[in-house]
């Protein structure tokens, strides 16, 4: 019988012995400052493009501020869209750097080009922030076929860009690390072996280096589940997601160990719960009435795009969740 | 009726239906000729691409396709290994002309 009747991976994990799925102690506070995007990729689990106009406001940037140093988070996640495109991006990565916290963010190479973004590199490397950026591939088609035309030619350009200011050298504490996700309906392959061809290739045929290649599952929500709906290929990857349910990915899940906040200062168990409106703690709830307990041991919530976290090697903001072995 | 559905795919347990132990003889076997040994899942993947093309087995370029790209190949690399199946098809096609070469001097004056 099933306890979910709406929920398949509950009933999955169910299975398992679970009683459902649990966070530890949140150390990561993600910060999604807005939907401006100046892409619009086919597979953007935010649906964000340069039509949008939500963006976070400087009332819950104090906010993200002061939950950050009140509640001892160790690392600041920034995503978007393009964050760097929300005009207190900069207050923010400052502050939290100040505060002594490691700062990530989100990038997406090309925002390099949009005018007051030109010195992107040097900012970045004058905080110390980590990059993790988007390369779907090394060869223009695949690229350009799931982020937009040209968008390999930029990128390349930027990452040369980051290269030149430390970023992804030996010899630095810079640290640019790269994305991929598959250009399509498949899984990724497995992250080790990926990011030495990656490494390889890069640095054959642009003289371009980085530190670590992160694997990512394309998740079946917003404009990515649109695709699969209009192309025919729905069915079969939800059943292919279930089937590659691995458990071994579940210790490792990203909303274990983060809390999400939405532009609008609204609490999420990760982001993609974020573009669903699935609530952290089941009820919606602002950053400013965030308390400890929200912290530590919440009832994530979960449905049955949870099953893009747990297929093959799992999925996570960092990439593949474990670390040795493919997809079956 | 069709004579190859893609459903079929899912349907393949059932050939277990009869002289069950011999299915699951094979399905062991298969799973651990796959399994990541001297070559990767990716070099078998594209192997058995290259098979396939060569069967050539609708059931088994739907499923290698899907497979290779899982395993991180791209179109080019896949073209190259149906190029290879092709070509010793080929050359194999090409190398029987000795055995009709032979028949025409055994019958030739
Ligand atoms: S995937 Fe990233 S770069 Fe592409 S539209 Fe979405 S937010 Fe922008
Ligand atoms: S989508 Fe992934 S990260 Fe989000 S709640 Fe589900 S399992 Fe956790």
């Amino acid at each position: 019988m099933n306890a979910h009747p709406d929920n398949a991976f509950e009933n999955r994990i169910a299975e398992l012995g679970f009683s459902g799925l649990y966070s530890d102690r949140a150390t990561t506070l993600q910060v999604n400052m807005g939907k401006v995007c100046n892409q619009a990729c086919k597979h953007c689990h935010v649906d964000a493009g340069p039509n949008r106009t939500e963006s976070m406001n400087r009332e819950t940037i104090d906010q993200v501020i002061h939950a950050l140093h009140a509640f001892h988070f160790e690392t600041l996640d920034i995503t978007g869209g393009a964050p760097e495109l929300n005009p207190y991006f900069r207050l923010l990565a400052t502050e939290a750097v100040q505060m002594g916290m490691h700062v990530m963010v989100r990038h997406n190479f090309t925002v390099q080009f949009t005018p007051g973004c030109e010195d992107l590199p040097q900012f970045f490397s004058s905080l110390g922030m980590e990059v993790i950026a988007s390369l779907p591939y090394f060869l223009q088609q695949q690229t350009d076929a799931q982020r937009g035309r040209g968008v390999f030619a930029q990128s390349l350009q930027a990452m040369r860009r980051l290269n030149e200011a430390g970023y992804g050298q030996e010899d630095t504490n810079l640290l640019l690390n790269l994305v991929y996700n598959p250009a399509g309906a498949f899984f990724p392959p497995a992250q080790e072996a990926l990011e030495q061809e990656f490494k390889r290739e890069l640095l054959q045929r642009y003289q371009l280096k980085f530190n670590h290649l992160y694997t990512l599952t394309n998740m079946p929500i917003s404009r990515f589940l649109h695709w699969l709906q209009q192309s025919g290929n729905e069915a079969r990857y939800l059943k292919k997601l279930k089937q590659s349910f691995n458990p071994a990915a579940l210790p490792g899940l990203m909303c274990r160990s983060t809390l999400n906040v939405g532009w609008d200062g609204k609490l999420y168990d990760c982001d993609f719960n974020q573009m669903l409106e699935l609530p952290a703690g089941g009820e919606t709830m602002r950053l400013e009435h965030l308390t400890e307990e929200m912290l530590q041991g919440r009832r994530i919530a979960t449905g049955e795009h949870c099953f893009g976290c747990t297929a093959g090697c799992g999925s996570s903001c960092g990439g593949a969740i474990i670390q040795t072995g493919g997809v079956a | 009726m069709a004579y190859y559905d893609e459903e079929d795919l899912d349907r393949f347990q059932e050939i277990s239906r009869e002289r069950p132990e011999l299915f699951t003889a094979f399905m062991h076997w298969y799973d651990a000729v796959l399994q990541e040994g001297a070559l990767t899942k990716r070099e078998k993947a594209l192997i058995g691409l290259a098979v396939a093309h060569a069967i050539p087995c609708p059931y088994c370029i739907d499923s290698y396709t899907q497979t290779c790209l899982d395993a991180g190949s791209n179109m080019e690399q896949m073209t190259e290994a149906i190029h290879v199946a092709a070509a010793i098809r080929g050359g194999a096609t090409l190398i029987h002309g000795l055995q009709a070469r032979r028949v025409v001097e055994k019958l030739s004056l």
